[in-house]
């Protein structure tokens, strides 16, 4: 088979309908499709070549529940069965009782007991249907309703980056002002700390990540930053 | 054939100069700005969101909704009433449907993205300006789509095809004039878009649209830049 031709760079940035390579020995993958000879991209995004698969990292667009994800998600309803959820997402999530807590509930009690309206909380995504009909669950390591602190919102893209390579950035940040940060996937980022100061420095930090996100050698940059900072205070 | 020279000096198939710059609005998920010679036009999209009423929620794919407005001061002179009329409706429909055959929400279910395209000042070719502005700001937005979109005007300027007419053109009182705005997508070669306010030879026509075919690919050419260089490293 004849050699295929790659025209772009790895971690290029490239745009949808840009020709990314020719040649039937790349194959598409994840933001990407053929067509014809052609491997084209259909996102905004950075390219990736992994041996001959051709794939885009997406830098923008909203979050799409996927089963499994840990994220923060917001209060926005209480009916019969449960609690609806606002997950920053296109589609709303129902947490229903029997998922959010072990405790019984006797019918017709006071379910604000457990989640009030605009109470927030890091739930788990335990299965997502065709139709995006999400449900959450409350049973699992470390997910629980949040009290106190601040809630910022990042692009879901970036959420990677914030987080690092087993939690390298994150930790860094905790380290550094000593708060207590849970980032959920879909791009809600909860922020606690011992004095507002802290907090404030954290969601700094955090936003200033999220413009650089594609800069190579951010971790580094964002040490700099954090030491700068610290040493005023 | 007595217009020999255009009114403000271009060459028949020169386009206006091009500004386009995106991640112009902070809050929208993408957005974009396209101004082509006196005519500029702000895209903001919003979603993939929840989609009501409920009644148009497609449960197959998500719903494209695009919403064209000029802006009270944009035009030449008179005031611009605020608010649809027939020709934003009719505007949004066509931005709607040129843009459709690129963005693929077979991911989105039941949800609906939102396009609005603001105006803040038009001197003709004010759709075509939204189509650019909105095919950069859906790519901003993380949407998948198969290829940017360009869109300009053709058309007749006594006997003489031109390419992006300005407003004085489509004002020209010496001779008759045709305005054929259109929407091309390179990858697919597929014209999207393809309306007509005047009358026009069926051999100025496809000479015209092989004018603007070529235009296009230009015009997608800046939207590429636009959108790369919000990726530029800062020094």
């Amino acid at each position: 088979m004849e050699k295929g031709k790659l025209l772009i760079k790895d971690k290029e940035v490239v745009v949808p309908g840009e020709v990314l390579a020719q040649g039937m020995s790349y194959l598409p993958s994840q933001g990407t499709y053929r067509k014809g000879n052609d491997v084209i991209a259909s996102k905004l995004g950075l390219a990736r070549v992994e041996g001959n698969v051709v794939k885009i990292i997406p830098v923008s667009g909203r979050y799409l529940p996927k089963k499994g994800d840990v994220i923060i998600a917001k209060v926005t309803d209480i009916n019969i069965a449960g609690w609806t959820v606002d997950t920053n997402s296109a589609y709303r999530a129902m947490l229903s009782m029997k998922d959010a807590t072990s405790d019984f509930i006797r019918r017709g009690s006071d379910l604000t007991r457990y989640f009030d309206i605009d109470d927030y909380m890091v739930t788990k995504i335990f299965n997502v249907t065709s139709q995006n009909l999400v449900d959450l669950t409350m049973k699992g390591p470390g997910l629980k309703k949040l009290e106190g602190g601040r809630i910022m919102t990042v692009s879901p893209s970036k959420v990677p980056r914030i987080i690092g390579k087993q939690g390298s950035m994150v930790s860094m940040i905790k380290q550094a002002t000593s708060c207590n940060i849970i980032v959920g996937q879909n791009g809600v980022v909860f922020v606690k700390g011992i004095n507002p100061e802290d907090e404030i420095l954290t969601v700094k930090t955090i936003k200033k990540i999220e413009e650089e996100s594609h800069v190579a050698g951010l971790t580094d940059k964002i040490k700099e930053f954090l030491d700068k900072k610290s040493k005023k205070r | 054939m007595a217009y020999k020279k255009r009114l403000d000096g271009r060459k028949f198939d020169e386009l206006r100069p091009i500004t386009a710059e995106v991640g112009v609005i902070p809050n929208a998920i993408g957005s974009a700005y396209f101004k082509i010679g006196k005519t500029g036009a702000y895209a903001a999209v919003y979603g993939p969101r929840d989609l009501y009423p409920r009644f148009l929620k497609n449960p197959k794919r998500g719903v494209l909704r695009c919403n064209y407005n000029m802006m009270p001061f944009s035009g030449a002179g008179d005031r611009v009433r605020p608010g649809t009329s027939r020709r934003s409706k009719e505007i949004s429909l066509v931005t709607n449907q040129a843009l459709l055959p690129v963005v693929n929400l077979d991911d989105f279910p039941n949800s609906v993205v939102d396009v609005f395209v603001e105006l803040n000042e038009t001197d003709a070719g004010s759709r075509c300006a939204g189509i650019c502005a909105a095919s950069m700001a859906l790519a901003d937005a993380g949407i998948e789509m198969k290829d940017l979109v360009g869109a300009i005007s053709i058309g007749i300027v006594d006997g003489q095809v031109v390419l992006d007419l300005d407003y004085q053109e489509e004002a020209y009182k010496d001779g008759h004039v045709a305005d054929v705005p259109m929407a091309y997508i390179p990858s697919m070669d597929k014209i999207s878009l393809l309306q007509c306010d005047g009358r026009i030879k069926k051999d100025d026509l496809l000479k015209g649209l092989e004018m603007g075919k070529k235009a296009a690919k230009q015009l997608i050419e800046i939207q590429k830049k636009a959108l790369k260089a919000k990726f530029e490293v800062p020094k």
